[in-house]
């Protein structure tokens, strides 16, 4: 049923809504090795976009990219009305973009990490609050009120003064996304997100992650989750080599795969579905 | 034994507990300010600063605390035309603040090692997710890496106050009359040497004994997270998370 929406989605609705994300020709080298090779995509507002590609493809470093974890060397990424242009300067090297907008920028692209990061000096409740009260600066009392229904909608309300160290992989993993979407992002960004976990504790982040895709949110995820990205999302990326290797509806990547490369990539993962 | 002459050692011993207190914690609450912003700017990474750094903490962690006492106090009584000259004097001509300057730079020394070590043991992860959610570098800092850093350099920390109220005995080299100068001076009128150093002793330990408990009582309250959960229920499903 959610399978067939999104298809329509991607079909009709979500290319003429605005774009969320934009990335232009996006390269970024460590040392020698170029490991994206000029990536560009578009994610519209309510789309959920899923990263596929072998490991060494370059998706999470994309991902990290897109909220300036790593400094791209050249290309473009706009998220909301903020565009960041990256350049090498005349020496070839890389330029630092401008702290303060790569500040607001990452405001607006909230990180679900695959070892879920939440600070362990801080209950959980305090992990959601904490960038909404110290980067936004918004009341503490809203805050609380607000992060107590946001670990409710994640299943976390009762834990919610527990420590992160207390916590099951899945219910941290629940409680990182809880933290991400306190921020009000315009884009979620999921490196991995059910990649650290126990096979029998990945449903219920999947659960979570579909039932903010059912709410329009607009998502970015690397994932394994091959049932995931065919039901869940509206578009799926396949990266090879650090390029966008092919993209379309889930729908046609999966049932009719155009290149070599992700004939072979599905048929090594094809009993994961 | 003679209970009325230990009686009377404690006595005169405890009247210079208040200067072993102004000691140790003078330097160690400067020791720890100075710690702090070196093991920062280790973190940093200026060659060199970090240079001039590595230097200080080798001075100072590979020199006996008596000798460091001992130089600034009476060695730099050898420059008293250029202090006077640099209007210094009147700091380096009392013994309190000679001593204070040794014990401050000597736990500085080793505080500045401590707190880089719990800097580094921050998990890069942690680090990621505050800066991934917009955080400036010094709100990083401050709300994220230094907490978790010193939760972790507590233990050590607490080790090292120890070491600097012992160490505050050596100051009795300087004519300080703290509880060692105190039993130096009873020593010297009534050669019970066993006995006084005993009483001293005893004062030294009572103090380290309160000193370790309130490390205790703030590493508890502190590292909540380091302890064993509240209480272990079977693991909640997302509510409100359709499938």
């Amino acid at each position: 049923m959610i399978g067939d929406l999104a298809l329509d989605q991607a079909g009709t609705a979500t290319r003429d809504r605005p774009a969320a994300v934009i990335v232009e020709d996006l390269h970024k080298s460590f040392g020698p090795i170029e490991v994206l090779k000029g990536v560009s995509l578009r994610a519209a507002q309510g789309e959920v976009v899923s990263i596929l590609g072998s490991s060494g493809s370059g998706k999470s470093t994309l991902l990290r990219c897109l909220n300036l974890l790593e400094t791209p060397g050249r290309g473009a990424i706009t998220i909301g009305d903020e565009t960041l242009r990256f350049a090498p300067d005349r020496k070839g090297r890389l330029q630092r973009p401008d702290r303060k907008q790569v500040e607001r920028l990452r405001r607006s692209a909230a990180m679900v990490f695959q070892s879920f990061n939440l600070w362990s000096h801080m209950t959980i409740l305090e992990n959601v609050i904490e960038a909404p009260v110290h980067v936004l600066k918004r009341p503490r009392l809203e805050c609380v009120a607000e992060a107590e229904a946001l670990l409710a909608k994640v299943g976390l309300a009762e834990r919610r003064h527990y420590y992160p160290a207390h916590l099951s992989g899945g219910q941290q993993q629940r409680a990182a996304i809880a933290r991400a979407l306190a921020m009000h992002p315009k884009v979620l960004l999921f490196d991995e997100p059910t990649s650290a976990l126990d096979p029998e504790l990945v449903g219920e982040v999947l659960r979570v992650m579909r039932s903010l895709a059912d709410e329009g949110r607009t998502m970015l995820v690397v994932t394994h989750e091959m049932a995931f990205a065919r039901d869940v999302s509206s578009r799926v990326l396949f990266v090879h080599d650090g390029r966008v290797e092919e993209e379309g509806a889930p729908a046609a990547i999966f049932a009719n795969p155009k290149s070599e490369r992700l004939r072979q990539f599905l048929s090594r993962t094809r009993t994961a579905g | 034994m003679d209970i009325a002459f230990l009686a009377d050692v404690f006595r005169r011993l405890l009247s210079g507990l208040p200067l072993t207190l102004k000691l140790a914690g003078t330097s160690v609450a400067l020791g720890l300010l100075i710690a702090l912003a070196l093991a920062t700017t280790l973190q940093g990474g200026r060659p060199l600063f970090v240079w001039l750094i590595r230097g200080f903490v080798a001075a100072f962690r590979g020199t006996p605390l008596l000798a460091q006492i001992f130089l600034i106090y009476y060695g730099l009584g050898q420059f008293r035309p250029f202090l006077q000259d640099i209007g210094l004097w009147s700091f380096f001509r009392e013994p309190f603040w000679c001593a204070i300057l040794a014990l401050t730079l000597n736990t500085s020394a080793y505080g500045t090692e401590i707190i880089r070590g719990g800097l580094q043991s921050v998990p890069l992860g942690q680090i990621e997710a505050a800066r991934a959610c917009g955080m400036s570098p010094w709100l990083v800092y401050r709300r994220i890496t230094l907490p978790i850093a010193l939760r972790q350099a507590l233990p050590s920390y607490g080790n090292e106050i120890i070491l600097m109220i012992k160490g505050t005995s050596l100051t009795s080299i300087v004519t300080l009359t703290e509880v060692t100068g105190i039993a130096e001076q009873i020593i010297s009128q009534t050669y019970r040497a066993i006995e006084v150093f005993a009483c001293a002793s005893a004062i030294y330990l009572a103090l380290n004994f309160i000193v370790t408990r309130l490390i205790g009582w703030l590493e508890r309250r502190l590292s909540p997270h380091l302890r064993t959960a509240p209480n272990l229920m079977p693991s909640s499903s997302p509510r409100g998370a359709s499938a």
